[in-house]
């Protein structure tokens, strides 16, 4: 294997794994505040469509990623209504705000079916970005940039900043910061808008950078892997990372296995049907669960009021 | 426009993962009513996209005594009988579904309605009032075949399939044997993603056959994708079901489209003159039904003479891409020198031949 050809697989993998590290992190910071939202891939379709309509509308990809989060935020604000002013059971209203993002992506995406936008690809000039070596460091979207770097951000948030204090203490007793003073409510809104903003982030990217054009249901899925990403994480913004890019190196390792065979090398690989190298992301999504909840670390780092109404008594 | 934005205005608000909704295209007591059952959405720019224009090409050619209606997002399970039935009921005397997948949901309720006739698109089990009807879609790959093996420099072709179903396994197998008449030495590195839609999927395992040193990719999932991938790469592919050169203006050679039209037509037509029966058809070029698209510049005159002989060839008869010698992935030798593979062989095929290497 030379060098060219591990850094052109890297790029791949970057390339799986950055749309549920995005929608992963806006969905972690959400259920941290306590609300479940099982919206992503809607919220992620709604991103994918407005990204793609606003980029072929203007042919500036900045307006686009700003119409992809505004996108996903005012489709999580639907299943904020609901959950937090009316008191709809989470899971429920997370489902159906997946399938409703799914059928008004398509009715909007109508008109944009079979038109293509310019990829938003790489901001380095050609001889940084196409270098069989370089690419390595230069040859992604900006999105990518701003991935890795809302990794730290959001940690640092989490950690040491008040605001992040308050949305952790909102998450795990809502009526202990309730009674302190604190608006559960207004800072459950605030947690769910930025989970939606990420999420059609990541949806942007693959109708603008992946493959820049619109299809129905073309993120296929990515929406819940990102869901399940959360819990693989524990809750924590470095194991998120983590688990990102290794779902995104089993996706890879799925597809080089079956365009490669394994054959010359490890014969007995060769009669593993397609299937079991289809599944092996979600096989070991329930692995590492297992692993990680017989520690006993899954109930100890999942937020205490995820998923419950706050029902103040007054 | 109008009906298609409140349909889908409806689906949206609806809320429902199952819910389709029926379009009418024409309303007329004294018409015959024809029904479509389609698997995907009309706009998807591939299968359901090309089966609705066979639709558009019964209206047109007998919209004066037949009427359509058609119903999209049917999914291949037990959710189709109800809406094959709600069509039935609806007065349709004959109901085409359009993939594979419908195949004892058509079974089950044409046993309900003997008056009614139905069509099967690639299946197999036929009943009185139940026909089916295919399309030698590997016709065309001999074509992408032929041109891959001769402009390939690598001599490494990629082969990017959904499952393997006897129609992808003789897509692959044609294309291989097509492209190894122009260079002995091709290869065909196939990866099969398990699913006939997944955009990021589909662009990724691109990205990795052309990692493995692949310089012409071809597609057997249905989005445009894979093509938008090998046009950043400055490589090349084909189109599949649909003229995709709208997406990779360079990249795009030619594609394989599926012409439903003519087919669609005759049997309306036969149901219409009460000389419907239930037949079995297997169309290809000759036909009209497989059909290539206009060839990119960039396909050498040399190239587009060799694949216009093959496209001549299958019409005129003289060609046929599974006339032996053919031998499997292991060197056995499946077909003797001068046989032609049988239409019984070619529908129930499960082995690669040689040069097709596949993890699986």
């Amino acid at each position: 294997m030379s060098p060219e050809f591990i850094i052109a697989a890297i790029v791949t993998v970057v390339g799986l794994a950055t749309p549920i590290l995005l929608a992963g992190l806006g969905e972690l910071i959400t259920e941290k505040s306590g609300v479940l939202n099982l919206g992503v891939e809607g919220m992620m379709l709604m991103g994918a469509i407005c990204g793609f309509a606003a980029t072929a509308a203007t042919f500036n990809p900045w307006l686009g990623i700003l119409s992809a989060a505004a996108g996903g935020a005012i489709a999580s604000m639907l299943f904020a209504v609901l959950v937090l002013q009316l008191n709809s059971n989470q899971v429920a209203t997370g489902l159906a705000l997946s399938i409703f993002g799914t059928g008004l992506s398509s009715l909007i995406g109508n008109a944009f079916t079979g038109r293509i936008v310019p990829q938003f690809g790489s901001i380095f000039p050609d001889a940084l970005a196409k270098d069989p070596i370089w690419k390595l460091l230069f040859g992604y979207s900006p999105l990518v940039y701003f991935a890795l770097a809302m990794v730290p951000l959001t940690a640092w948030f989490l950690k040491s900043t008040r605001a992040g204090l308050i949305l952790r203490a909102v998450g795990e007793n809502d009526h202990s910061a309730h009674s302190i003073g604190y608006s559960v409510t207004g800072v459950r809104y605030a947690a769910i808008a930025f989970g939606g903003a990420m999420a059609g982030i990541g949806g942007a990217y693959f109708s603008m950078v992946i493959t820049p054009m619109w299809a129905e249901k073309m993120t296929a899925g990515r929406g819940w892997i990102a869901v399940a990403l959360v819990v693989f994480a524990g809750w924590r913004t470095g194991r998120l990372l983590a688990g990102a890019y290794f779902f995104g190196f089993l996706m890879w390792l799925e597809l080089f296995a079956k365009a490669n065979g394994f054959g010359n090398s490890l014969p007995f690989l060769q009669d593993i049907p397609s299937q079991v190298w289809a599944a092996m992301p979600y096989v070991m999504t329930i692995a590492a669960l297992t692993l990680i909840s017989s520690r006993g670390n899954v109930g100890a780092s999942a937020p205490a009021c995820l998923g419950k109404p706050f029902l103040p008594s007054t | 426009m109008t009906t298609l934005n409140r349909r889908s205005l409806m689906k949206a608000v609806g809320a429902a993962a199952t819910l389709s909704m029926v379009g009418t295209a024409a309303r007329a007591e004294d018409k015959i009513k024809i029904g479509f059952i389609f698997l995907g959405p009309i706009g998807d720019y591939g299968w359901t996209w090309a089966h609705n224009k066979g639709r558009e090409a019964i209206d047109a050619a007998l919209g004066d005594k037949v009427e359509t209606i058609y119903v999209e997002n049917v999914a291949e399970d037990a959710s189709a009988i109800p809406l094959i039935r709600d069509l039935a009921n609806q007065g349709c005397k004959l109901i085409f579904t359009c993939s594979y997948g419908y195949m004892e949901q058509t079974l089950t309720v044409a046993a309900e309605f003997p008056d009614v006739k139905f069509e099967h698109c690639t299946g197999f089990k036929r009943a009185d009032n139940v026909a089916t009807y295919n399309s030698k879609f590997h016709e065309g790959r001999a074509v992408l075949g032929t041109i891959a093996g001769k402009m390939s420099k690598s001599g490494t072709l990629g082969y990017l399939g959904s499952y393997k179903v006897p129609e992808v396994v003789l897509g692959v197998n044609a294309f291989a044997l097509a492209a190894q008449k122009q260079n002995p030495a091709a290869t065909v590195k196939l990866v099969l993603i398990d699913s006939w839609f997944d955009p990021p999927k589909e662009a990724a395992a691109t990205e990795t056959l052309i990692n493995l040193g692949c310089d012409i990719v071809t597609t057997h999932t249905d989005s445009p994708g894979p093509l938008q991938i090998l046009e950043q790469k400055g490589l090349f592919g084909f189109g599949q079901g649909a003229d995709m050169s709208a997406f990779a203006p360079t990249a795009h050679l030619t594609a394989i489209e599926d012409i439903w039209g003519p087919y669609y037509v005759q049997r309306a037509q036969a149901l219409v003159d009460g000389t419907w029966t239930s037949t079995d058809t297997w169309d290809g070029m000759k036909e009209g039904t497989v059909v290539i698209a206009p060839y990119n510049a960039a396909v050498p005159a040399d190239v587009v003479a060799l694949a216009d002989g093959v496209q001549a060839g299958y019409k005129d008869g003289s060609y046929d891409i599974f006339t032996g010698p053919i031998f499997d992935q292991d060197g056995v030798e499946k077909v003797k020198a001068g046989e032609v593979m049988t239409l019984e062989q070619l529908a129930t095929i499960d082995w690669f031949v040689k040069g097709v290497e596949s993890a699986s």
